[in-house]
């Protein structure tokens, strides 16, 4: 893929995709691997509470999503992601996204082109119709931000 | 005879079907090639049983192009890559209940592979018991498996034959909000992949779950005739099609029906709702 193709992207998800075209195929797969592993335990206002979190039914299995925005100037985004360890492909799509998104503002994480997702040379190790679950995610980040940000410029208008 | 064993005596075809325990005792049986077929692509890397290896439904049974399985040369390579022979005995496990491996073993139906058979119970059986799991791939000697043209008369169906089949035997395995239309409907959200809800005429919703335990075994074979024989008034030796959203649930039923209850003539319609649900002009039940 050529580097402008990536131009359009955040640059920590540039630079991971970038990771990502770096290896071969299997290579893919382990490094998605990692990630899920990686995927940090949900904090305490979550964990045992999928009630108030978002079901992305686009994946194949069951992955919850928490979208919170701060109220400071750049209305940081922080994402929250809960999956079961037999899900290793969901949680490592959910690694994705939050190595490239969490901690970025919001108007950024908005901009995200809806096909990023296959920014990541996936879509031929894991097949392409395993890569809906991302897009459901980062569908329904995107729309969350736009509703929390909403909802703190309202506020902070009356 | 451990009770496990006795449900699986009773079934029609008992030969499909191992417990735990037998695969345990033939781990090192070197006519057994044991693999791992799971909607998870990476579950496998995570850990697997020992000695098993990974048969990926849609990277290694699809075709990267067309919507089909791949062809006989393909398939041939697929099994001579995992040591596989004509006469090899494969046992397929999976997570999910089993759905990927029943398909696995289904398409390596399609290509006449004498004996394959699934672990009861599945992945979860297996860990559950607390038994060994590694993340070591085996070394395989590859083997020479024959060219064999799959053969879809039988075992699988396509939307033409379905079409006329309407007003047989037809079972809809989804959940019931699938069966009704109900989940097409989410507005802002990615579709569901059809552009229709609701089910093909005159097909009874018997959710392919009903056929399982809670922990993913088999139910034994009378409460599987209580539902497919009693109360759907399903005969052996119907012609009947089952179908799902894109086959894979489907083959579970389709394993339960053919070789569990020993009906003569189940087809998978492998198109299922992903294809009747986008095709113009075929009726639609709701």
């Amino acid at each position: 893929m050529a580097v402008d193709e990536r131009a359009d992207l955040p640059k920590g998800m540039a630079e991971l995709a970038e990771d990502f075209h770096a290896v071969s195929e299997k290579e893919r797969l382990q490094l998605l691997l990692e990630l899920s592993q990686e995927l940090p335990a949900l904090p305490e206002r979550y964990a045992g509470h999928q009630e108030v979190m978002e079901r992305v039914d686009e994946c194949q299995s069951p992955l919850f999503l928490a979208v919170e925005v701060v109220d400071d100037a750049p209305r940081t985004v922080q994402l929250f992601f809960d999956a079961p360890a037999e899900s290793p492909t969901t949680r490592g799509f959910a690694g994705i996204l939050r190595e490239s998104l969490d901690g970025l503002p919001a108007e950024e994480v908005l901009a995200v082109p809806d096909d990023a997702p296959y920014r990541f040379g996936l879509a031929d190790a894991v097949s392409p119709l395993r890569m809906r679950g991302m897009v459901g995610m980062l569908s329904r980040i995107k729309r969350q931000v736009r509703l929390r940000r909403e909802a703190i410029d309202a506020e902070g208008r009356a | 005879m451990t009770e496990h064993d006795t449900k699986i005596v009773a079934y029609a075809h008992p030969e499909r079907l191992v417990t735990t325990d037998w695969l345990a005792a033939h781990l090192d049986d070197p006519d057994v090639v044991v693999l791992e077929s799971d909607e998870d692509v990476l579950l496998y890397d995570t850990g697997h049983i020992p000695g098993a290896l990974k048969l990926d439904w849609h990277l290694d049974l699809n075709d990267p192009l067309s919507r089909d399985y791949v062809g006989g040369e393909r398939f041939a390579e697929v099994m001579g890559e995992r040591g596989i022979g004509r006469d090899t005995t494969v046992v397929i496990y999976g997570d999910k209940s089993n759905w990927w491996a029943a398909y696995a073993l289904w398409v390596m139906s399609l290509f006449g592979h004498e004996d394959v058979r699934l672990l009861d119970g599945g992945r979860a059986k297996w860990v559950a018991e607390g038994r060994e799991m590694t993340t070591d791939v085996p070394e395989v000697t590859p083997t020479a498996y024959p060219v064999v043209e799959r053969d879809d008369s039988r075992l699988r169906a396509f939307k033409d034959q379905v079409r006329e089949h309407i007003g047989r035997p037809m079972v809809d395995v989804r959940s019931p909000g699938e069966f009704s239309g109900e989940l097409l409907h989410m507005p802002d959200y990615p579709q569901e992949g059809a552009m229709r809800g609701g089910h093909i005429p005159g097909a009874r919703s018997v959710p392919w779950a009903r056929a399982a335990n809670e922990d993913g075994t088999f139910r034994p074979r009378e409460e599987l005739e209580a539902i497919y024989l009693e109360e759907q008034g399903l005969a052996p030796s119907d012609d009947v099609v089952a179908y799902c959203r894109i086959g894979e649930r489907s083959s579970h039923t389709w394993f339960v029906l053919t070789h569990l209850l020993g009906f003569e003539k189940v087809r998978n319609y492998d198109g299922s709702w992903t294809e009747w649900g986008n095709s113009v002009g075929v009726p639609v039940e709701r």
